[in-house]
């Protein structure tokens, strides 16, 4: 008979429609699923008893697939079929991954999202990770006696929309219905806020296998808001293993490895590590396929000693994140860990050290993600309690906007905007008759669009032709709940549209998308001065533009040396116009306004006798 | 008379503590389903009406007097099933169950 579970007072489903929904964590190491029983969070585990399933993929010449610990044990035998850490591949093309020469898999050539030729044939990172997600599907669905209704699938805060869309594909793939991604620290917060019903300023400091998220969050009336995120997603206990890794290779100078050795020698660092967690040293002993015998001990203060640098790298994120929600480290009631990666002991010490108080760990750091996720889901699928109604709040981490003149960023949603959001903007045309307008969007922080992402290029075309400025031009940019973006442009009188989701260009590499936030700020000063320079150039550029118009039609007005006073100020303009002066720009700019002064009178008592000679106004305009 | 076996006294104080509200577990049928009858199990923030109040464990179970004769004698379980985990009702009363014992009649 079927087993049943406390619903919450007037809230028993009819027999067949209960709501099963699960919360997972799609990590680059390990995965999880989670569900809520009778109220609570749980972690549903394997048949033998695992909580984490290996986010290890085998793709056996025979057909089968092989997810979990079972492919892990296999992966220094076959590391070609054997793939690992596949989130790091997600919505990532050829370059952006690091290490990659490194890597022992056969990557295809060509554009977009890496392609992995296997056994199986050629595998995409989605579904790679559809197979590990269809694995945690299977085993909800055994665990929870049907099917499920929907998932709440987790996501760095640091992911753009390409990598989100990879993680939406690959849920669909795997036969999930996708009630919501959500940011992996948000996650946390909501296992954290509501288990525990603490309230205040929170820093969740996430090191998992991949990625590093730091998020300020603030927790009050059972209400979450995220202030301000930050990290880095090409950070996390894997790079520690590859320190590790180095110091063997350097401390037993050993010769360049074979795939199999290589492999190998990282899984013996990947145990020195974790073994460190609880123990003063760990033994690394091995020997290789070469013949060659590694007799190692790594000790606390050694492992502290080569991971120091990485350690710091997390800590600038974390300033940054305090300084983008406007708090001091003081105001930090809190500091959550999450992912596994926390576990290191110099870790721990790091951020007590930063923070000036011990990190609430009560929660295992491997599991508060999925956990956090499975309430969400529970909640989304309809499960709530009367009067559980509360918000969740979630932000975009870096600001959208689009290119404007002169190759300048307008920001349409600044960064940390709460989602679901619409922001709408009015522009205008910049050029006489112009019927087309190239909308670029970009993400990023800097004033000016080459040092920003590009996300997406459209047209609008078919506007009704009129003078310069006279057009109106609602931009509008939406991102959803799950931090997908789409941008739409209505020329405002005909009511022509042109509208575009973001098809992503997988263009950025990782080290781009933390540097990207660390620019914002360092050049801030100088991005201003490039700012009103860049300005200056446009607006020298549009005052050109309009003085050689004029010429062109009313010339007869000028006599020869007026004309040669304009065409003088005009040159003297063009020549500056490249500099980098904003002040020559300004003082050029002035003495062809000045030279034209007397010539644009002119031509306005021209137009006046024009208008009383019974001529069409538009004629005017020209 | 309605009981809790040991295990879902145990659980069901464990939920509850969690919930961190709550005075005990509710008990009841409503009609649905494919065979007639439908089990009910929730927490209880309070007593109703006319609620018959049993004590198992020291937890209170509650039951509406409608629901008591289809349930009288009912002894609550907490079972794992393979992967599976949750509450049972082991209920002398049931003449014939749907296939997934979701439903049942008496």
């Amino acid at each position: 008979m079927a087993l049943l579970q406390i619903a919450e007072p007037g809230q028993s489903a009819a027999p067949h429609e209960h709501r099963l929904a699960v919360g997972i964590d799609l990590g680059t190491t390990n995965s999880l699923v989670a569900t809520v029983r009778s109220g609570m969070a749980v972690v549903l585990n394997d048949d033998q008893g695992h909580a984490l399933l290996p986010s290890v993929v085998r793709y056996e010449a025979d057909g089968r697939v092989v997810v979990g610990y079972d492919a892990q044990a296999r992966q220094a035998k076959d590391p070609k079929n054997t793939i690992v850490s596949v989130k790091r591949f997600m919505g990532r093309g050829r370059k952006d991954i690091a290490h990659i020469e490194s890597m022992p898999y056969d990557f295809l050539d060509g554009e977009g999202m890496v392609r992995l030729r296997t056994s199986q044939g050629i595998k995409s990172p989605v579904e790679i990770s559809a197979d590990i997600l269809r694995t945690l599907r299977l085993r909800a669905e055994a665990a929870l006696g049907g099917e499920l209704t929907g998932a709440v699938i987790t996501v760095p805060a640091y992911f753009d929309d390409a990598q989100r869309q990879a993680t939406k594909d690959a849920a669909k793939l795997a036969g999930l219905n996708v009630l919501r991604l959500l940011n992996e620290p948000t996650a946390a917060a909501i296992a954290y806020g509501l288990d525990n019903g603490s309230e205040g300023i929170y820093a969740v400091y996430d090191l998992g296998g991949g990625t590093f998220d730091i998020s300020i969050l603030r927790l009050s009336k059972g209400v979450f808001e995220v202030l301000s995120t930050g990290g880095d997603s090409a950070l996390g206990g894997d790079d520690f293993d590859q320190r590790v890794f180095c110091w063997i290779i350097e401390q037993a100078k050993l010769a360049p490895l074979s795939h199999q050795d290589a492999r190998l020698l990282l899984t013996k660092a990947r145990e020195a590590k974790e073994t460190l967690t609880n123990r003063a040293e760990a033994p690394i002993t091995v020997k290789l396929g070469s013949s060659e015998y590694v007799d190692l001990v790594l000790t606390t203060e050694i492992f502290a000693e080569i991971t120091r640098t990485l350690v710091q790298k997390t800590l600038a994120p974390v300033k940054k994140a305090l300084r983008d929600a406007g708090l001091g480290v003081d105001d930090v009631k809190g500091v959550v860990m999450v992912g596994g990666s926390t576990r290191m002991p110099q870790i721990q010490h790091a951020v007590a050290e930063f923070f000036g108080q011990d990190p609430l760990n009560n929660l295992d750091p491997d599991k508060v993600v999925a956990l956090g996720a499975a309430t969400q889901a529970n909640l989304l699928a309809g499960n709530r309690a009367a009067g559980d109604d509360w918000l969740l709040l979630d932000v975009i981490p870096l600001s959208l906007g689009l290119e404007t003149m002169g190759g300048l960023v307008e920001k349409i949603i600044p960064r940390n905007a709460t989602i679901p959001v619409a922001r709408a903007q009015d522009f205008t045309t910049y050029k006489d008759g112009q019927t087309a307008l190239a909308v670029h969007v970009v993400q990023g922080e800097r004033e000016l669009v080459s040092d920003c992402r590009s996300l997406a290029r459209f047209e609008l075309r078919g506007m009704p032709a009129m003078v310069a400025g006279a057009a109106r031009i609602r931009v509008t940019f939406q991102v959803d709940a799950d931090g997908l973006l789409s941008v739409s442009a209505r020329e405002q009188t005909m009511g022509v549209e042109a509208r575009v989701e973001v098809k992503p260009s997988y263009g950025l590499s990782d080290d781009e998308i933390a540097a990207m936030l660390k620019d914002g700020m360092s050049h801030a000063a100088d991005d201003a001065f490039r700012r009103a320079l860049r300005e200056a150039q446009v607006e020298a550029q549009r005052l050109i533009e309009a003085t050689q118009s004029a010429l062109k039609e009313d010339a007869h007005l000028l006599s020869d040396a007026e004309r040669r006073t304009v065409d003088a100020a005009i040159i003297g303009l063009q020549a500056v116009l490249i500099g980098d002066d904003r002040r020559t720009v300004d003082e050029a700019m002035a003495i062809l306004s000045k030279a034209t002064e007397e010539f644009a009178a002119r031509r306005m008592n021209q137009g006046v006798q024009r208008a009383l000679a019974g001529k069409k106004i538009e004629e005017l305009n020209g | 008379m309605i009981t809790l076996s040991e295990s879902a006294a145990q659980h069901v104080s464990n939920f509850l503590a969690k919930r961190g509200k709550g005075i005990g577990v509710r008990l009841g049928v409503k009609t649905s389903g494919c065979s007639g009858m439908a089990y009910k199990l929730e927490f209880a923030d309070s007593t109703e009406g006319d609620d018959i109040v049993f004590d198992s464990h020291g937890l209170k179970v509650l039951v509406d007097p409608k629901s008591l004769p289809y349930l009288d004698g009912t002894e609550l379980d907490y079972t794992k099933e393979g992967l599976n985990e949750g509450f049972k009702f082991n209920n002398p009363n049931v003449k014939d169950e749907c296939g997934c014992g979701e439903s049942f009649q008496v």
